[in-house]
Protein backbone atom coordinates (compact mmCIF):
# COMPACT_ATOMS: atom_id res chain seq x y z
CA UNK A 1 0.00 0.00 0.00
CA UNK A 2 1.43 3.28 -1.19
CA UNK A 3 -0.46 5.60 0.77
CA UNK A 4 -0.42 5.34 4.90
CA UNK A 5 -2.94 4.53 6.53
CA UNK A 6 -5.06 7.21 7.40
CA UNK A 7 -6.94 5.16 10.80
CA UNK A 8 -5.07 1.68 12.48
CA UNK A 9 -6.24 -1.49 11.34
CA UNK A 10 -8.82 -2.95 13.88
CA UNK A 11 -8.45 -6.31 15.92
CA UNK A 12 -11.68 -7.23 16.27
CA UNK A 13 -15.46 -5.69 13.92
CA UNK A 14 -16.51 -4.88 10.71
CA UNK A 15 -15.07 -2.74 7.90
CA UNK A 16 -17.61 -0.92 5.31
CA UNK A 17 -14.86 0.27 2.74
CA UNK A 18 -16.15 1.72 -0.82
CA UNK A 19 -18.82 3.77 0.24
CA UNK A 20 -20.21 7.02 -1.88
CA UNK A 21 -18.16 9.89 -0.64
CA UNK A 22 -19.79 11.83 1.94
CA UNK A 23 -22.22 9.05 2.40
CA UNK A 24 -20.44 7.26 5.72
CA UNK A 25 -22.73 9.47 8.29
CA UNK A 26 -25.64 8.42 6.17
CA UNK A 27 -24.81 4.83 6.67
CA UNK A 28 -24.04 4.98 10.19
CA UNK A 29 -27.81 6.09 10.73
CA UNK A 30 -28.61 3.78 8.56
CA UNK A 31 -26.95 1.14 10.61
CA UNK A 32 -27.63 2.52 13.95
CA UNK A 33 -24.48 1.94 14.65
CA UNK A 34 -24.44 5.17 17.40
CA UNK A 35 -26.96 4.33 18.53
CA UNK A 36 -27.22 3.30 22.19
CA UNK A 37 -23.49 1.80 21.77
CA UNK A 38 -20.18 2.18 22.83
CA UNK A 39 -18.06 0.80 20.38
CA UNK A 40 -15.03 2.61 18.93
CA UNK A 41 -15.96 3.83 15.45
CA UNK A 42 -13.37 5.06 13.02
CA UNK A 43 -14.79 7.00 10.25
CA UNK A 44 -12.96 8.37 6.91
CA UNK A 45 -14.35 10.80 4.25
CA UNK A 46 -13.76 12.12 0.86
CA UNK A 47 -10.37 9.57 0.43
CA UNK A 48 -8.69 8.82 -2.44
CA UNK A 49 -9.91 5.60 -4.20
CA UNK A 50 -8.50 3.95 -7.15
CA UNK A 51 -11.47 2.01 -7.86
CA UNK A 52 -14.22 5.08 -7.24
CA UNK A 53 -12.01 8.04 -7.21
CA UNK A 54 -13.11 9.65 -3.73
CA UNK A 55 -14.74 7.58 -1.02
CA UNK A 56 -15.54 6.99 2.58
CA UNK A 57 -14.74 4.23 4.88
CA UNK A 58 -16.00 3.30 8.15
CA UNK A 59 -14.83 1.02 11.18
CA UNK A 60 -16.54 -0.52 13.81
CA UNK A 61 -14.86 -2.14 16.37
CA UNK A 62 -15.83 -5.47 17.99
CA UNK A 63 -18.74 -5.47 16.32
CA UNK A 64 -19.92 -8.02 13.43
CA UNK A 65 -22.32 -6.53 11.14
CA UNK A 66 -25.00 -9.09 10.63
CA UNK A 67 -26.43 -9.47 7.27
CA UNK A 68 -30.04 -7.94 7.71
CA UNK A 69 -28.07 -4.74 9.05
CA UNK A 70 -25.96 -4.89 6.00
CA UNK A 71 -28.59 -5.02 3.38
CA UNK A 72 -29.48 -1.46 4.16
CA UNK A 73 -27.15 -0.18 3.02
CA UNK A 74 -27.85 -1.48 -0.31
CA UNK A 75 -29.98 1.92 -0.42
CA UNK A 76 -27.33 3.82 -0.32
CA UNK A 77 -24.15 2.16 -1.16
CA UNK A 78 -25.06 -0.93 -2.85
CA UNK A 79 -21.41 -1.19 -4.08
CA UNK A 80 -19.56 -1.03 -0.61
CA UNK A 81 -17.18 -4.09 0.38
CA UNK A 82 -17.89 -5.22 3.75
CA UNK A 83 -14.84 -7.33 5.47
CA UNK A 84 -15.49 -9.14 9.14
CA UNK A 85 -12.05 -8.48 11.25
CA UNK A 86 -10.82 -11.13 13.61
CA UNK A 87 -7.36 -11.01 15.10
CA UNK A 88 -6.43 -8.48 12.65
CA UNK A 89 -7.36 -10.37 10.31
CA UNK A 90 -10.39 -10.65 7.48
CA UNK A 91 -12.51 -13.39 8.22
CA UNK A 92 -15.34 -13.26 6.30
CA UNK A 93 -16.47 -10.57 3.04
CA UNK A 94 -19.83 -9.95 3.06
CA UNK A 95 -22.02 -9.34 0.20
CA UNK A 96 -24.77 -6.44 0.62
CA UNK A 97 -28.03 -7.05 -1.13
CA UNK A 98 -30.66 -4.72 -2.31
CA UNK A 99 -33.64 -7.63 -1.60
CA UNK A 100 -36.78 -7.22 -3.51
CA UNK A 101 -38.85 -5.97 -0.10
CA UNK A 102 -37.33 -3.97 2.76
CA UNK A 103 -39.56 -5.71 6.10
CA UNK A 104 -38.84 -3.53 9.22
CA UNK A 105 -36.11 -1.57 7.92
CA UNK A 106 -37.60 1.85 7.43
CA UNK A 107 -40.94 3.35 8.13
CA UNK A 108 -43.01 4.97 4.98
CA UNK A 109 -42.48 8.39 5.33
CA UNK A 110 -45.82 10.03 3.74
CA UNK A 111 -48.07 11.65 6.13
CA UNK A 112 -50.90 10.08 5.54
CA UNK A 113 -49.64 6.15 4.62
CA UNK A 114 -51.98 4.27 7.46
CA UNK A 115 -48.78 2.77 8.53
CA UNK A 116 -48.27 5.90 10.57
CA UNK A 117 -50.92 4.71 12.90
CA UNK A 118 -48.33 2.81 15.29
CA UNK A 119 -50.67 0.67 16.89
CA UNK A 120 -51.68 -0.97 13.53
CA UNK A 121 -49.25 -4.12 14.02
CA UNK A 122 -48.63 -5.46 11.01
CA UNK A 123 -44.83 -5.16 9.36
CA UNK A 124 -43.69 -2.09 7.77
CA UNK A 125 -42.64 -3.02 4.00
CA UNK A 126 -40.64 -1.30 1.50
CA UNK A 127 -41.05 -2.83 -2.66
CA UNK A 128 -37.67 -2.16 -4.44
CA UNK A 129 -39.67 -1.66 -7.96
CA UNK A 130 -35.56 -0.55 -9.57
CA UNK A 131 -32.45 -0.76 -8.46
CA UNK A 132 -30.90 1.69 -10.44
CA UNK A 133 -32.19 4.00 -10.50
CA UNK A 134 -33.50 3.66 -7.05
CA UNK A 135 -36.74 3.46 -7.08
CA UNK A 136 -38.32 2.12 -3.61
CA UNK A 137 -41.79 2.30 -2.62
CA UNK A 138 -44.38 1.73 0.22
CA UNK A 139 -45.96 -1.52 -0.60
CA UNK A 140 -49.65 -0.11 1.25
CA UNK A 141 -49.67 3.27 0.17
CA UNK A 142 -47.03 3.45 -3.04
CA UNK A 143 -45.49 6.56 -2.43
CA UNK A 144 -42.20 6.88 -3.60
CA UNK A 145 -39.41 7.41 -0.76
CA UNK A 146 -36.32 8.96 -1.02
CA UNK A 147 -32.95 7.82 0.72
CA UNK A 148 -33.23 10.50 2.79
CA UNK A 149 -36.49 9.83 4.10
CA UNK A 150 -35.19 6.66 4.79
CA UNK A 151 -32.46 7.01 6.34
CA UNK A 152 -34.70 9.72 8.78
CA UNK A 153 -37.44 6.73 8.79
CA UNK A 154 -34.75 3.81 9.71
CA UNK A 155 -36.93 1.63 12.52
CA UNK B 1 -60.53 -15.46 -4.92
CA UNK B 2 -58.88 -12.11 -5.57
CA UNK B 3 -58.18 -8.84 -4.26
CA UNK B 4 -58.36 -5.60 -6.11
CA UNK B 5 -56.46 -2.80 -4.34
CA UNK B 6 -54.58 -1.41 -7.57
CA UNK B 7 -55.28 -1.86 -11.31
CA UNK B 8 -51.95 -3.42 -11.95
CA UNK B 9 -53.53 -6.81 -10.05
CA UNK B 10 -55.78 -7.24 -13.40
CA UNK B 11 -54.04 -7.97 -16.78
CA UNK B 12 -55.70 -6.22 -19.87
CA UNK B 13 -57.35 -9.44 -20.73
CA UNK B 14 -58.99 -9.60 -17.33
CA UNK B 15 -60.18 -6.38 -17.44
CA UNK B 16 -61.76 -7.15 -20.79
CA UNK B 17 -63.02 -10.23 -19.10
CA UNK B 18 -64.59 -8.35 -16.45
CA UNK B 19 -66.09 -5.75 -18.38
CA UNK B 20 -67.79 -8.61 -20.70
CA UNK B 21 -69.59 -10.23 -17.73
CA UNK B 22 -70.42 -6.89 -16.21
CA UNK B 23 -72.02 -6.39 -19.97
CA UNK B 24 -73.82 -9.93 -19.45
CA UNK B 25 -74.92 -8.58 -15.57
CA UNK B 26 -76.75 -5.03 -17.32
CA UNK B 27 -80.28 -6.38 -17.02
CA UNK B 28 -79.40 -8.22 -13.65
CA UNK B 29 -78.36 -4.44 -12.29
CA UNK B 30 -81.57 -2.91 -14.13
CA UNK B 31 -83.73 -5.17 -12.32
CA UNK B 32 -85.31 -6.66 -15.08
CA UNK B 33 -84.45 -10.43 -14.40
CA UNK B 34 -83.23 -11.74 -10.85
CA UNK B 35 -80.03 -14.34 -10.80
CA UNK B 36 -79.29 -15.01 -7.57
CA UNK B 37 -75.73 -16.27 -8.32
CA UNK B 38 -74.27 -14.92 -4.92
CA UNK B 39 -76.97 -16.28 -2.84
CA UNK B 40 -75.42 -17.37 0.97
CA UNK B 41 -72.53 -14.56 0.42
CA UNK B 42 -71.92 -11.84 2.95
CA UNK B 43 -70.16 -8.70 2.01
CA UNK B 44 -68.84 -6.66 4.74
CA UNK B 45 -69.36 -3.23 3.41
CA UNK B 46 -66.73 -1.14 5.22
CA UNK B 47 -66.83 2.89 4.29
CA UNK B 48 -64.38 4.97 7.09
CA UNK B 49 -64.75 7.88 4.90
CA UNK B 50 -68.25 9.33 2.72
CA UNK B 51 -69.79 7.52 -0.22
CA UNK B 52 -72.89 7.69 -1.93
CA UNK B 53 -72.15 6.03 -5.06
CA UNK B 54 -69.60 3.31 -4.46
CA UNK B 55 -71.45 2.24 -1.36
CA UNK B 56 -74.70 2.14 -2.69
CA UNK B 57 -73.72 0.37 -5.90
CA UNK B 58 -71.68 -2.48 -3.91
CA UNK B 59 -75.09 -3.17 -1.72
CA UNK B 60 -77.28 -2.46 -5.17
CA UNK B 61 -75.03 -4.89 -6.35
CA UNK B 62 -74.88 -7.57 -3.86
CA UNK B 63 -78.55 -7.52 -3.20
CA UNK B 64 -79.71 -7.67 -7.21
CA UNK B 65 -77.55 -11.27 -6.81
CA UNK B 66 -79.03 -12.77 -4.07
CA UNK B 67 -76.50 -11.66 -1.50
CA UNK B 68 -76.30 -10.12 1.89
CA UNK B 69 -74.54 -7.21 2.84
CA UNK B 70 -73.16 -5.39 6.37
CA UNK B 71 -72.26 -1.73 6.27
CA UNK B 72 -69.75 -0.60 8.46
CA UNK B 73 -68.84 3.06 8.92
CA UNK B 74 -66.44 4.84 11.09
CA UNK B 75 -69.16 6.47 13.34
CA UNK B 76 -71.04 4.40 15.87
CA UNK B 77 -68.38 1.78 15.75
CA UNK B 78 -65.44 0.51 17.30
CA UNK B 79 -63.46 2.72 15.19
CA UNK B 80 -64.51 5.70 16.87
CA UNK B 81 -62.86 3.92 19.93
CA UNK B 82 -59.45 3.84 18.73
CA UNK B 83 -59.60 -0.10 17.50
CA UNK B 84 -57.00 -0.42 15.31
CA UNK B 85 -58.15 -1.48 11.44
CA UNK B 86 -56.27 -4.52 11.84
CA UNK B 87 -58.26 -5.64 14.36
CA UNK B 88 -61.48 -4.10 12.51
CA UNK B 89 -60.65 -6.25 9.64
CA UNK B 90 -60.57 -9.28 11.88
CA UNK B 91 -63.62 -8.71 12.44
CA UNK B 92 -64.95 -8.78 9.25
CA UNK B 93 -63.12 -11.79 8.03
CA UNK B 94 -65.27 -13.87 10.66
CA UNK B 95 -68.51 -12.18 9.87
CA UNK B 96 -68.41 -12.07 5.80
CA UNK B 97 -67.18 -13.35 2.95
CA UNK B 98 -65.63 -10.57 1.23
CA UNK B 99 -64.70 -7.08 2.27
CA UNK B 100 -64.93 -3.63 0.39
CA UNK B 101 -63.24 -1.06 2.04
CA UNK B 102 -62.83 2.66 1.37
CA UNK B 103 -60.29 4.50 3.78
CA UNK B 104 -59.18 8.18 4.54
CA UNK B 105 -55.32 6.59 4.66
CA UNK B 106 -53.28 5.57 1.80
CA UNK B 107 -52.43 2.21 1.33
CA UNK B 108 -54.93 0.86 3.94
CA UNK B 109 -56.87 -1.17 1.18
CA UNK B 110 -54.07 -3.14 0.67
CA UNK B 111 -53.20 -2.96 4.37
CA UNK B 112 -56.48 -4.23 5.36
CA UNK B 113 -55.39 -7.36 2.49
CA UNK B 114 -52.94 -8.49 4.17
CA UNK B 115 -54.52 -8.68 7.45
CA UNK B 116 -57.15 -11.13 6.35
CA UNK B 117 -58.08 -14.29 4.47
CA UNK B 118 -61.07 -12.96 2.47
CA UNK B 119 -60.81 -10.91 -0.75
CA UNK B 120 -60.32 -7.32 -0.34
CA UNK B 121 -61.84 -4.87 -2.65
CA UNK B 122 -60.22 -0.96 -2.83
CA UNK B 123 -63.28 1.43 -3.21
CA UNK B 124 -60.98 4.31 -2.81
CA UNK B 125 -57.66 4.66 -0.15
CA UNK B 126 -57.19 8.12 0.49
CA UNK B 127 -55.65 10.05 -2.16
CA UNK B 128 -54.24 6.57 -3.97
CA UNK B 129 -56.27 4.38 -5.91
CA UNK B 130 -59.91 3.73 -6.83
CA UNK B 131 -60.03 0.87 -9.22
CA UNK B 132 -63.31 -0.47 -8.82
CA UNK B 133 -64.37 3.17 -9.69
CA UNK B 134 -61.78 2.65 -12.85
CA UNK B 135 -63.44 -0.68 -14.10
CA UNK B 136 -67.11 1.18 -14.63
CA UNK B 137 -65.00 4.12 -15.84
CA UNK B 138 -63.73 1.83 -18.55
CA UNK B 139 -67.24 0.16 -19.04
CA UNK B 140 -68.30 3.43 -19.52
CA UNK B 141 -66.00 4.01 -22.06
CA UNK B 142 -66.27 1.09 -24.24
CA UNK B 143 -70.08 1.26 -23.94
CA UNK B 144 -70.08 4.86 -25.87
CA UNK B 145 -67.02 3.93 -27.76
CA UNK B 146 -66.99 0.68 -28.84
CA UNK B 147 -63.61 0.25 -27.85
CA UNK B 148 -61.03 1.18 -25.09
CA UNK B 149 -58.07 0.81 -27.64
CA UNK B 150 -56.17 4.53 -28.95
CA UNK B 151 -58.38 7.28 -27.30
CA UNK B 152 -57.90 10.68 -26.81
CA UNK B 153 -58.81 11.39 -23.01
CA UNK B 154 -58.52 14.54 -21.09
CA UNK B 155 -58.54 14.23 -17.30
CA UNK B 156 -59.48 17.41 -15.96
CA UNK B 157 -59.12 18.93 -12.16
CA UNK B 158 -57.47 17.84 -9.43
CA UNK B 159 -54.81 15.21 -10.86
CA UNK B 160 -52.80 15.40 -7.45
CA UNK B 161 -55.35 14.43 -4.71
CA UNK B 162 -57.84 12.82 -7.39
CA UNK B 163 -57.65 9.00 -6.58
CA UNK B 164 -59.96 8.75 -9.79
CA UNK B 165 -57.46 9.63 -11.96
CA UNK B 166 -54.87 7.81 -10.67
CA UNK B 167 -56.13 4.75 -11.03
CA UNK B 168 -57.83 5.32 -14.79
CA UNK B 169 -54.13 7.22 -16.68
CA UNK B 170 -52.78 3.73 -15.38
CA UNK B 171 -55.75 1.43 -17.01
CA UNK B 172 -56.03 3.76 -20.62
CA UNK B 173 -52.37 4.06 -20.97
CA UNK B 174 -52.41 0.33 -21.16
CA UNK B 175 -55.18 0.59 -23.77
CA UNK B 176 -52.64 3.16 -25.79
CA UNK B 177 -54.73 6.30 -24.74
CA UNK B 178 -53.30 9.74 -25.33
CA UNK B 179 -53.67 10.92 -22.05
CA UNK B 180 -54.04 15.04 -21.75
CA UNK B 181 -53.80 16.38 -18.64
CA UNK B 182 -55.43 19.38 -17.02
CA UNK B 183 -54.96 20.98 -14.07
CA UNK B 184 -53.83 23.79 -12.27
CA UNK B 185 -50.04 23.89 -11.43
CA UNK B 186 -50.67 23.22 -7.64
CA UNK B 187 -52.71 19.97 -8.90
CA UNK B 188 -51.02 18.32 -11.80
CA UNK B 189 -50.50 14.70 -11.31
CA UNK B 190 -47.74 13.58 -9.31
CA UNK B 191 -44.36 13.21 -10.96
CA UNK B 192 -43.89 9.25 -10.48
CA UNK B 193 -47.94 8.45 -11.24
CA UNK B 194 -46.74 10.90 -14.73
CA UNK B 195 -43.11 8.79 -14.54
CA UNK B 196 -44.90 5.36 -14.94
CA UNK B 197 -47.39 6.66 -17.35
CA UNK B 198 -44.28 7.19 -19.68
CA UNK B 199 -42.33 4.26 -18.58
CA UNK B 200 -45.07 2.52 -19.94
CA UNK B 201 -44.53 4.67 -23.38
CA UNK B 202 -47.91 6.12 -22.94
CA UNK B 203 -48.33 9.39 -24.80
CA UNK B 204 -48.61 12.46 -21.97
CA UNK B 205 -49.66 16.05 -22.32
CA UNK B 206 -49.98 18.52 -19.30
CA UNK B 207 -52.00 21.85 -19.49
CA UNK B 208 -53.78 23.94 -17.52
CA UNK B 209 -55.96 25.00 -20.51
CA UNK B 210 -59.27 22.70 -20.80
CA UNK B 211 -60.59 24.94 -23.85
CA UNK B 212 -57.72 23.83 -26.21
CA UNK B 213 -58.11 20.35 -25.68
CA UNK B 214 -62.18 19.86 -25.53
CA UNK B 215 -62.47 20.10 -30.12
CA UNK B 216 -59.72 16.50 -29.78
CA UNK B 217 -61.27 14.69 -27.08
CA UNK B 218 -63.31 11.66 -27.06
CA UNK B 219 -63.63 11.29 -23.44
CA UNK B 220 -63.17 14.18 -21.10
CA UNK B 221 -63.14 13.23 -17.49
CA UNK B 222 -64.09 15.99 -15.12
CA UNK B 223 -63.27 15.56 -11.43
CA UNK B 224 -63.96 17.82 -8.25
CA UNK B 225 -61.07 19.71 -6.84
CA UNK B 226 -61.65 17.89 -3.35
CA UNK B 227 -61.29 20.36 -0.10
CA UNK B 228 -60.98 17.46 1.96
CA UNK B 229 -57.57 16.21 0.61
CA UNK B 230 -56.05 19.91 1.22
CA UNK B 231 -53.61 20.15 4.07
CA UNK B 232 -53.89 23.58 3.34
CA UNK B 233 -57.36 25.66 3.14
CA UNK B 234 -55.57 28.63 2.11
CA UNK B 235 -54.38 26.33 -0.91
CA UNK B 236 -57.70 25.06 -1.92
CA UNK B 237 -59.53 28.88 -1.88
CA UNK B 238 -56.81 29.64 -4.70
CA UNK B 239 -57.83 26.82 -7.04
CA UNK B 240 -62.06 26.17 -5.85
CA UNK B 241 -63.98 26.71 -9.30
CA UNK B 242 -61.36 27.28 -11.55
CA UNK B 243 -62.73 25.02 -14.26
CA UNK B 244 -66.45 24.96 -14.97
CA UNK B 245 -67.54 23.38 -17.66
CA UNK B 246 -71.09 25.04 -19.68
CA UNK B 247 -72.75 23.61 -22.62
CA UNK B 248 -71.78 26.36 -24.68
CA UNK B 249 -67.91 24.81 -23.99
CA UNK B 250 -68.84 22.14 -25.94
CA UNK B 251 -69.98 23.56 -29.40
CA UNK B 252 -66.54 22.26 -30.98
CA UNK B 253 -66.66 19.14 -29.37
CA UNK B 254 -66.54 15.89 -31.07
CA UNK B 255 -70.09 14.16 -32.04
CA UNK B 256 -69.16 11.28 -29.94
CA UNK B 257 -67.43 12.59 -27.30
CA UNK B 258 -68.56 12.13 -23.78
CA UNK B 259 -68.13 13.94 -20.83
CA UNK B 260 -67.04 11.75 -17.56
CA UNK B 261 -67.20 12.35 -13.96
CA UNK B 262 -67.16 10.47 -10.78
CA UNK B 263 -69.11 12.24 -8.90
CA UNK B 264 -70.16 14.40 -6.97
CA UNK B 265 -69.62 17.44 -8.70
CA UNK B 266 -69.95 21.25 -7.29
CA UNK B 267 -69.06 23.63 -9.95
CA UNK B 268 -66.96 22.01 -12.71
CA UNK B 269 -69.97 20.61 -15.03
CA UNK B 270 -72.70 23.12 -15.12
CA UNK B 271 -76.72 21.51 -14.98
CA UNK B 272 -76.47 22.90 -18.55
CA UNK B 273 -74.58 20.23 -20.03
CA UNK B 274 -76.54 17.68 -18.37
CA UNK B 275 -78.86 17.77 -21.64
CA UNK B 276 -76.65 18.04 -24.21
CA UNK B 277 -75.59 14.07 -26.02
CA UNK B 278 -72.23 14.46 -24.60
CA UNK B 279 -73.29 14.08 -20.93
CA UNK B 280 -72.31 10.29 -19.57
CA UNK B 281 -72.31 10.84 -15.88
CA UNK B 282 -75.81 9.60 -14.58
CA UNK B 283 -75.12 6.53 -16.61
CA UNK B 284 -71.35 6.18 -15.50
CA UNK B 285 -72.92 5.88 -12.10
CA UNK B 286 -75.43 3.50 -12.48
CA UNK B 287 -72.68 1.23 -14.29
CA UNK B 288 -71.04 1.10 -11.18
CA UNK B 289 -73.69 -2.02 -10.23
CA UNK B 290 -73.29 -3.94 -13.08
CA UNK B 291 -69.61 -3.77 -13.17
CA UNK B 292 -69.05 -4.33 -9.10
CA UNK B 293 -71.17 -7.15 -9.81
CA UNK B 294 -69.02 -8.36 -12.32
CA UNK B 295 -66.27 -7.76 -9.85
CA UNK B 296 -67.99 -9.43 -6.48
CA UNK B 297 -68.10 -12.40 -8.63
CA UNK B 298 -64.62 -12.61 -9.74
CA UNK B 299 -63.72 -12.07 -6.27
CA UNK B 300 -65.83 -14.84 -4.99
CA UNK B 301 -64.52 -16.94 -7.57
CA UNK B 302 -68.54 -17.47 -8.85
CA UNK B 303 -68.65 -17.67 -12.77
CA UNK B 304 -70.89 -15.23 -14.94
CA UNK B 305 -72.90 -17.54 -17.09
CA UNK B 306 -72.51 -16.47 -20.74
CA UNK B 307 -76.76 -15.87 -20.67
CA UNK B 308 -77.13 -14.72 -17.35
CA UNK B 309 -81.04 -16.17 -16.92
CA UNK B 310 -83.67 -15.66 -13.99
Amino acid sequence: MSEMRRVTAICNGTVVDHIPAGKALQVMQMLRVDVGRSNPISLVMNVPSGKVGRKDVLKIEDRELTQVELDRLALIAPHASVAIIRNYSVAEKREIELGEELVNIARCSFWNCITQNTREPLPHKLRVVSEDPLDVRCAYCGRTQSIDEMADSIL
Amino acid sequence: MSDLITMDDLTNDEIVEILDAADRLLPVAKGDIYAPLLQGKVLGNLFFENSTRTRMSFESAMKRLGGEVLNLSSVGSSVAKGETLYDTMQMVDGYSDIAVIRHPHQGAAQYSADAVEIPVLNAGDGAGNHPTQTMLDLFTIRQAHGTLEGLNVVLVGDLRYGRTTHSLSHALVRFGAKLTLVSPESLTMPTEIVGDLQKHGADVTESEDMAAAIPEADVIYMTRIQKERFPDEDEYTKVAGIYKMTADDLGGAKGGMIVMHPLPRVEEIDPSVDSTKHARYFQQAFNGVPTRMALLCRSLGVKVPKKVKS
